[in-house]
């Protein structure tokens, strides 16, 4: 099986703060993967090395073989890595379509390609994952004014429109209601299957991980606790200890 | 474009083109206007389009005036002969020296007045907000201080260029025809920019910086090319300044940072940041404005003037146009929709 992500030895720390001590895991090409941690436990400052949002202390991180943390964040999501943000990030003052038009793929677009107009295939993608997140109806709308799991869904639209080959996913389901959450994890699923992207999901909410992804590592005071399938990580007596504080 | 829109545009470029002969008394005014509309257009692009706040295009409009008339003067005589000359030689310029050194100047001012957006943009894209702003105004003041220092250039004293050959009020009518011209093509350019996909990049480099370089988009690239464009048409306008107001100096023409480089933003202010037209609407009110209590306050139109600035930036920061789309969301196409995905299935 290839590896999509593979981080080895990857420590960061901030000042003294120790936020990721020797970190490595690896992403396996078309699967789910979660990472889980109580609070603190350096969970998205590692998704932030990996994205290249910081430069990294030591160690290495590969995405599809090839070295990636000299890279900047652009030339990284260029490449077709993508991630969403925990505090969700939209662009407030445009409309969904706007939005989602916004976030054609620019790893093949020229400044000669810019200078276009957007198409009519554009526009019908754009729709087509609007309605694939259920925001079709509220397209027109400023996104500014969305409730707050619509903008997460928008962020999600966005996201695929991309094209990313992987998509690192900062709680998803963060502030989402119940009912929804059921149909996000059933389009994660899909997004993974019909979209052929490989997902590497941080996530808060047991339910939500050990029913989405296959393999799940677990970080603690930024070192890597554990690791297996959602049965064996359920079941582990230290990743129990580190979510009720037995320390 | 639908017919109502046609109609609309043809009515304004119809007025355009009669005005000058219609109130011929106003020449100066209306070529003075769509100076107006031009900077305000620029000041837009990187200001309300993209987010941020340049308080330095009017380097570009200095620059280009002294670019355009450098071009002129160097292609018939030596520039440093000429701009020492002051009281001393007379010089001559032919119908084809003038205009034509005034065609190449023109253009030269805006691709020159381009490059140096690029090299400074290079330079000051890594500020933000409001430092961004005082970073670029520090290049206008320095520029303007720079060049009145420089004794080739004419220094404190600025430049004379040779007047319009013709009589006097066929040279309004053409000064104001060029600057029209500059302006209904930064106008339709413009337009036509917002709705490509460099227009939507630089409109999320706007709202969030952060989530575009997230995304992949080049935002240097663009912020460079966008700022390179607006200078451009600045430069322009500035070369046709130049031959325009004859003599020009450095402090209070060229790098006029508190008049017309103060103007221009508020021009966009009144009319609404960020939209196609608010820039040319806030334009036409702010030079009324301006105009009429320059002619029935005077003694008292700088405080009118800023007391238009602050009621604009504390009360009706959204400007006309934001306003309408506030009061009509309608015409500008926010609605809920429940028309089946195209598509979809």
């Amino acid at each position: 099986m290839t590896t999509t992500i593979d981080v080895s030895g990857v420590s960061k720390s901030f000042g003294g703060v120790v936020a990721n001590r020797e970190v490595s895991l690896s992403v396996n090409t078309g699967t789910i993967t979660g990472l889980i941690g109580p609070n603190g436990s350096g969970k998205t400052t590692l998704f932030n090395s990996i994205v290249g949002y910081h430069p990294i202390d030591s160690g290495s991180i590969k995405f599809e073989s090839s070295e990636i943390s000299e890279l900047s964040v652009q030339q990284i999501a260029r490449r077709g890595l993508l991630r969403t943000f925990q505090q969700t990030r939209i662009y407030g003052a445009m409309n969904g379509v706007e939005n989602m038009l916004i976030s054609l793929p620019h790893r093949k677009m020229s400044i000669w390609d810019a200078l276009k107009t957007f198409t009519r295939e554009d526009y019908e993608r754009a729709d087509h994952l609007l309605e694939f997140v259920g925001l079709y109806e509220k397209r027109m709308l400023k996104s500014g004014d969305l409730s707050f799991g619509q903008q997460k869904l928008l962020e999600f639209a966005m996201a695929l429109m991309n094209e990313p080959t992987c998509l690192l996913l900062d709680e998803p389901t963060a502030g989402i209601n119940p009912t929804l959450i059921n149909g996000l994890i059933d389009r994660l699923k899909r997004a993974n299957s019909e979209f052929g992207i490989t997902l590497f999901v941080i996530e808060h909410n047991m339910r939500v991980i050990m029913n989405l992804a296959e393999n799940i590592y677990c970080l603690a005071h930024g070192e890597l606790l554990a690791q297996g399938t959602p049965d064996e990580i359920q079941n582990d007596q230290r990743v129990i200890d580190a979510y009720l504080g037995a320390h | 474009m639908n017919r109502n829109k046609t109609i609309l545009y043809s009515l304004i470029l119809a007025f355009t083109i009669v005005a000058p002969f219609a109130f011929p008394n106003f020449g100066t005014q209306l070529a003075t206007l769509w100076l107006m509309i031009i900077v305000a257009i620029t000041w837009d692009m990187t200001g309300g389009q993209m987010g941020y706040n340049s308080l330095g295009n009017i380097f570009f409009y200095g620059t280009g005036m002294y670019v355009a008339a450098l071009i002129t003067i160097g292609l018939t005589y030596d520039v440093g002969d000429y701009t020492s000359a002051a009281g001393g030689g007379i010089y001559e310029f032919t119908d084809l020296e003038y205009f034509g050194g005034m065609a190449l100047g023109i253009l030269g001012a805006g691709l020159f007045c381009s490059a140096c957006a690029i090299v400074i943009g290079w330079l000051t894209f890594g500020l933000r907000g409001p430092y961004f702003a005082i970073g670029t105004l520090g290049v206008a003041i320095a520029a303007g201080e720079l060049v009145s220092n420089w004794e080739w250039v004419g220094g404190g004293q600025g430049i004379a260029l040779p007047v319009y050959p013709g009589d006097f009020d066929t040279g309004k009518t053409y000064f104001y025809f060029l600057f029209a011209a500059v302006g209904i093509g930064a106008f339709l350019f413009a337009r036509w920019l917002y709705g490509t996909r460099f227009g939507s990049a630089i409109n999320a480099i706007r709202d969030d910086e952060e989530k575009a370089d997230a995304m992949g988009i080049h935002t240097l690239r663009y912020k460079l090319y966008t700022w390179a464009m607006a200078a451009f048409f600045v430069g322009m306008a500035g070369g046709i300044s130049a031959f325009q107001l004859i003599h020009f100096e450095p402090l209070e023409t060229a790098y006029q940072t508190i008049n017309l480089g103060i103007f221009m933003v508020v021009c966009v202010l009144l009319g609404g940041k960020g939209t196609l037209w608010g820039p040319v609407v806030g334009a036409i009110l702010f030079h009324l404005f301006k105009e009429v209590t320059w002619n029935y306050l005077l003694g008292w139109q700088w405080v009118a003037l800023g007391a238009l600035i602050v009621v604009t930036v504390v009360y009706f920061q959204d400007g006309v146009m934001g306003w309408l789309v506030h009061k009509k969301p309608e015409w500008f196409g926010i609605r809920v929709e429940k028309k089946v995905a195209s598509g979809s299935k």
